[in-house]
């Protein structure tokens, strides 16, 4: 029993990651409508940047101020991005920003894989977050706990921007009749362009936060990429909460499936999405489009 | 009339004995490095494997007297039906006449098969089964730089001498993973120890915590990772994290590379003992090597043993070529003739090859140094004890073998 307890905190610290990362996807896709097949390669550009900013000689920033700094430099890069590429894919088919954008990912992590090699680089955990409490249980280190309280915060932080700030309005205004909103004045390709790096900019995020946890490997983000895209089906494409919800509850699900049935914990997840897609073909929280 | 006649027929005679004598004296050889070039094996083979080839092939001087070697590589991904659609078609259509490295243990079944059907050559140095040269041995397969066997034998004795009697393995779940901890497990039980349970993980995953904590609640004196590349760094990473090794619990990499050292730290990845074949700094001919190596990596890597192995391999396999004098396509017999000459490089020592093909030189059982004792960039290892080639691997008494005679 003691041991269950503890698979399902060891889910729910993983389902912070799936919950950040399709956090992102869905307010990428819920304002832009493009599936950004480049989540994952912007994932770990996040972790490369931090370790990138910890060692050069330069700099020398560390992990804290990496947490603000590295997103913000993604971030751009993605902004970037939207407005070199992206921007001309307004409403053309689903289909063409996924290819784009899963070239885009191919190109990064090649570039990085060429330089750095498959085995990545050593990033230390914090001074300050160093070493772990006994809960009785298990013994739960300090970092993951923090990873937890931590992503819980952005997630509900960046759904009271979109679902209840003035500015989340006018964006999912702009969505839903661009043509509208630019009549009132509003800068309508800025407020996607912004977006767009707020979504790249989560992503880094939980980039920056694996790096302790994980190696800092090019394809950290192409193992993870698959899991969370279906973790945003699941949960309904571009929904929000469905998507914060559906993050942590299949953390913990797999998380159980290590403990039960460890031979299936990387399969687990597309089977569910199966199911649920055979039952309710939007998602659990999915609108019909 | 009639004399023109049999002077054409001469003439013709003539050419043909000229041809067929062209023949006897082929030169060419195609070498193929079948490797993991993108994913989780890509430091400790991969391209490094192509790098090393090619500096054999430089090195052996065959060009000057007149052979003419080409050398292709590709990428297996870590799929069997990958590796084995690539091998039909290396043999089939490029003529391939040798496959090198060939990491990945279901990857190297598959093509150990299909090598022996069409009589090409394998010197595996990278997978691990120690099925190579036992139940699945061919008369076309040389294993040149280490097996479970090996590692079991020397890693697994090691600790469970040093009192860790109590075992609980994270294995990757293929081939590689239960042989390994077949093999070990096996050792264990042989010196007196117990092993109290498995945890298999899919190969490729990135969060070992729940596995972790699994070992760590079984309360093992042991955890023995049966895996390798990127789920071996991880492990060790998140095990340093859950307070494994603090906590009492020794973690024991049955199979660890130089370059996963490297990603690791010294930091993270010291005290750890483990068992390889091949070390850069070991004597002046493995350091010139090396030097030469790194210098035309892009990252300045030091090579890893399985990348030392496709050097040395294909140095004796050229000697081999040499004695025949010419027409490396039949591989049975080629290998044949590698069995029978003593083998010596600057990477290995002497050493020699076995019925089985089994590639015998020593083991040598390292420890990661502290941080402070690193004096530089790659110098990770402390040498804690050699195992002589002959007593390092499985005795041919124990063999399943066909070939070996009994």
């Amino acid at each position: 029993m003691q041991a269950l307890f503890a698979q399902l905190l060891v889910g729910l610290i993983n389902g912070s990651f799936y919950a950040l990362l399709s956090l992102g996807l869905a307010v990428i896709f819920g304002m832009l409508n493009i599936i950004n097949f480049a989540h994952g390669a912007l994932y770990m550009m996040g972790a490369f940047v931090a370790y990138f900013l910890l060692n050069n000689d330069y700099l020398s920033i560390g992990y804290w101020p990496a947490l603000i700094v590295a997103p913000i430099v993604v971030g751009i890069f993605g902004m970037i991005l939207e407005r070199t590429m992206l921007q001309w894919l307004t409403g053309l088919d689903h289909l063409y920003g996924l290819l784009l954008t899963f070239g885009i990912a191919l190109i990064v992590q090649g570039v990085f894989q060429n330089y750095f090699g498959s085995s990545g680089l050593p990033y230390a955990i914090p001074d300050q977050l160093k070493g772990g409490m006994n809960l009785g249980f298990m013994f739960l280190p300090v970092y993951r706990g923090w990873v937890v309280i931590f992503s819980l915060v952005v997630c509900i932080a960046t759904w009271f921007l979109i679902e209840k700030t003035r500015l989340g309005a006018y964006l999912r205004a702009a969505t839903e009749n661009p043509t509208l909103v630019r009549a009132f004045g509003i800068n309508v390709p800025r407020m996607i362009t912004l977006t767009y790096g707020l979504g790249v900019g989560l992503a880094a995020l939980a980039g920056v936060l694996s790096a302790p946890i994980n190696q800092v490997r090019p394809l950290m983000g192409a193992d993870l990429i698959i899991v969370v895209f279906a973790v945003v089906v699941i949960g309904g494409m571009g929904s929000i909460m469905g998507s914060i919800i559906t993050g942590f509850a299949l953390g913990v699900i797999e998380g159980l499936t290590k403990y039960f049935y460890p031979e299936a914990s990387n399969t687990v997840v597309f089977v569910l999405m199966v199911l649920v897609l055979l039952v309710k073909p939007t998602g659990l929280t999915g609108r019909a489009a | 009339m009639k004399h023109s006649i049999s002077g054409m027929l001469l003439g013709a005679a003539l050419a043909i004995g000229a041809t067929s004598g062209a023949v006897a004296q082929d030169k060419t050889i195609k070498i193929g490095v079948l490797t993991d070039n993108s994913g989780l094996y890509a430091d400790l083979g991969g391209p490094g494997s192509t790098v090393a080839a090619q500096m054999a092939i430089e090195d052996s001087g065959l060009a000057a007297k007149g052979w003419k070697i080409d050398l292709i590589s590709a990428d297996h991904q870590n799929k069997p039906d990958i590796g084995s659609a690539i091998a039909r078609q290396w043999i089939d259509v490029e003529k391939v006449d040798i496959f090198m490295d060939v990491l990945n243990s279901g990857v190297a079944l598959a093509v150990n098969n299909i090598v022996k059907e069409k009589n090409s050559i394998l010197i595996d140095t990278g997978a691990a089964t120690s099925d190579l040269t036992n139940a699945q041995c061919s008369p076309n397969t040389i294993h040149w730089v280490y097996d479970t066997y090996m590692l079991a034998n020397s890693t697994g004795q090691a600790l469970v001498k040093a009192g860790g009697d109590t075992w609980y393995f994270l294995t990757a779940d293929y081939a590689f993973g239960h042989a390994l901890e077949r093999d070990t497990a096996a050792v264990v039980v042989k010196s007196g120890g117990k092993v109290i349970g498995t945890v298999r993980h899919p190969l490729n995953t990135a969060d070992f915590s729940s596995f972790l904590l699994q070992a760590q609640a079984s309360k093992a004196k042991v955890i023995g990772m049966a895996n390798a590349g990127g789920d071996t760094t991880n492990t060790i990473k998140q095990a340093a994290e859950f307070g494994i090794v603090s906590g009492g619990q020794k973690l024991a990499g049955l199979l660890l590379f130089i370059t996963d050292v490297h990603a690791l730290g010294l930091k993270v990845a010291q005290g750890l003992n483990f068992t390889e074949t091949f070390y850069w700094d070991m004597n002046d001919g493995t350091r010139a090597f090396s030097k030469r190596f790194s210098e035309r990596m892009k990252n300045k890597a030091m090579p890893s043993m399985v990348q030392a192995g496709v050097y040395s391999g294909l140095i004796h396999y050229f000697k081999a070529l040499e004695a025949m004098g010419g027409n490396p396509h039949d591989g049975a017999k080629a290998v044949a003739k590698m069995k029978e000459m003593p083998t010596d490089d600057a990477l290995f020592g002497q050493g020699t090859i076995r019925v089985d093909g089994r590639k015998l030189h020593p083991a040598y059982l390292f420890e990661v140094k502290k941080p402070e004792e690193s004096k530089g960039p790659w110098d990770y290892y402390k040498l804690i004890g050699t195992t002589p080639g002959d007593q390092a691997f499985r005795p041919l008494s124990e063999s399943a073998c066909p070939l070996v005679k009994k």
